[in-house]
């Protein structure tokens, strides 16, 4: 059942260095480069996104995902939410208004495969960047690299997804639109939906808690991710593995690597889900096929190479 | 090709040798040459995959994520292949990233057994 989550709003990224990784998220990827906070965070976003930030890069030690963000319909839903995620028994932390910096109060909670994640109803929208909202054209020129056109979604690492597909289904409303089911019943992967689209964030069952797999960037076509995997060899880009399809969500795809070791996606297509649709099974049996439909073979990087 | 100065990488477990040029990093030089003696991971210092220690040989070293080098690791020698480049020649052992065995692998695992 919905219970006012729209989408994806905002991921928070660790890197080694920031203009090290300007040079992927910006240059490569294309995101817009927005501003700079007085952390030195480095926040953009993808063309199409009427908000004014979908990515915050933060310089540390230790590459990985700090948190991510979605955004809810009003403050009285942000309200409600937080009581349910108290009552749940999450962890609950409140972040004030502007600590990042455009973004109303943010109420961040733990989950059971040990990422942080937020829930937040306001923040200040800049409009879809180079094309106005009356009359807009096509596409804006000077967009750069990928051309990236949106923060899709992100796939995170950790143990005990099934506790994190009870959170997200009973006090988010997210749907389950797509699993993999292990011979003995149990959930190996989980897809989880807030709106129609096949995947808002997916989580695969790993013993270590909090890890990041990868954050994905939408593409219009299969044409686009094919220069993206041109871009990748000509700019010598650490390559994961693509173009290829996945069976689960049946999107078209590349992964690749930020220069901390981060993974980043671009992906077209794929299937959309609606709230009376069971949800897809693919079994464990079946994984290759499952995550790599033409290659039918896991390679062993995808499941363990995380930050 | 590379005009600097190059260096022989001799992986003492692996009992496998290669060339890396003083601009290049260990990792990528060796699969440049298609060798198999250091495991592959992000190639950006981040995952720990391609963590060997370094046994004789000086060399210098980027940023590489903490989660997988401590100081006191560091110390002794412990890197990420992928951050490192030779001063001069160099003995390494690889093999060193201690792998968190994923469910999946398990499944595998049991699947390739029964």
């Amino acid at each position: 059942m919905k219970k006012g989550v729209m989408r994806p709003g905002h991921i928070q990224i660790r890197v080694l260095d920031i203009e090290e990784a300007l040079k992927h998220y910006r240059d490569l990827l294309g995101l817009i480069e927005v501003e700079r906070d007085s952390q030195g965070r480095a926040y953009l976003k993808g063309w199409t996104e009427v908000d004014k930030f979908s990515v915050v890069l933060r310089e540390a030690d230790e590459p990985g995902m700090d948190f991510v963000g979605y955004k809810v319909l009003d403050n009285q839903t942000l309200e409600k939410l937080q009581g349910e995620l108290i009552e749940y028994g999450c962890n609950v932390e409140e972040i004030p208004v502007g600590e990042l910096n455009g973004c109303g109060r943010r109420v961040r909670f733990d989950s059971p495969t040990g990422h942080m994640f937020e829930i937040y109803a306001e923040k200040e929208q800049t409009g879809k960047w180079g094309v106005s909202n009356v009359n807009p054209e096509a596409w804006p020129r000077g967009l750069k690299g990928m051309k990236a056109t949106r923060f899709d979604h992100c796939l995170l690492y950790g143990p005990n997804i099934a506790g994190t597909l009870d959170l997200f289904q009973k006090v988010l409303g997210f749907d389950l639109a797509e699993q993999v089911i292990d011979p003995e019943g149990n959930k190996a992967a989980i897809f989880l939906t807030s709106s129609m689209k096949a995947h808002d964030v997916a989580f695969i069952e790993c013993p270590e808690p909090g890890k990041f797999h990868h954050a994905s960037f939408y593409l219009n076509t299969w044409e686009d991710v094919l220069r993206a995997a041109d871009l990748i060899s000509m700019e010598d880009v650490s390559l994961d593995i693509g173009p290829t399809r996945h069976g689960l969500t049946h999107g078209k795809t590349i992964y690749f690597f930020d220069p901390s070791g981060n993974r980043s996606e671009v992906f077209c297509g794929g299937d959309y889900h609606y709230p009376d649709h069971e949800p897809v099974t693919w079994k464990a049996e079946d994984l290759g096929k499952a995550i790599f439909y033409h290659d039918r073979v896991l390679n062993e990087r995808f499941l363990t190479v995380l930050t | 090709m590379s005009d600097q100065a190059t260096h022989v990488i001799k992986v003492v477990n692996r009992d496998q040798s290669f060339q890396c040029a003083e601009d290049q990093v260990l990792l990528i030089a060796m699969e440049r040459l298609s060798a198999d003696a250091i495991n592959v991971g992000c190639r950006g210092g981040g995952c720990g995959i391609c963590k060997i220690r370094i046994l004789n040989g000086d060399y210098e070293c980027k940023k590489m994520s903490k989660a997988h080098i401590s100081k006191a690791e560091q110390q002794q020698g412990f890197v990420l292949a992928c951050r490192v480049f030779p001063r001069t020649d160099l003995e390494i052992e690889s093999d060193h990233h201690q792998a968190v065995e994923s469910s999946y692998q398990k499944t595998g695992a049991r699947m390739a057994a029964s």
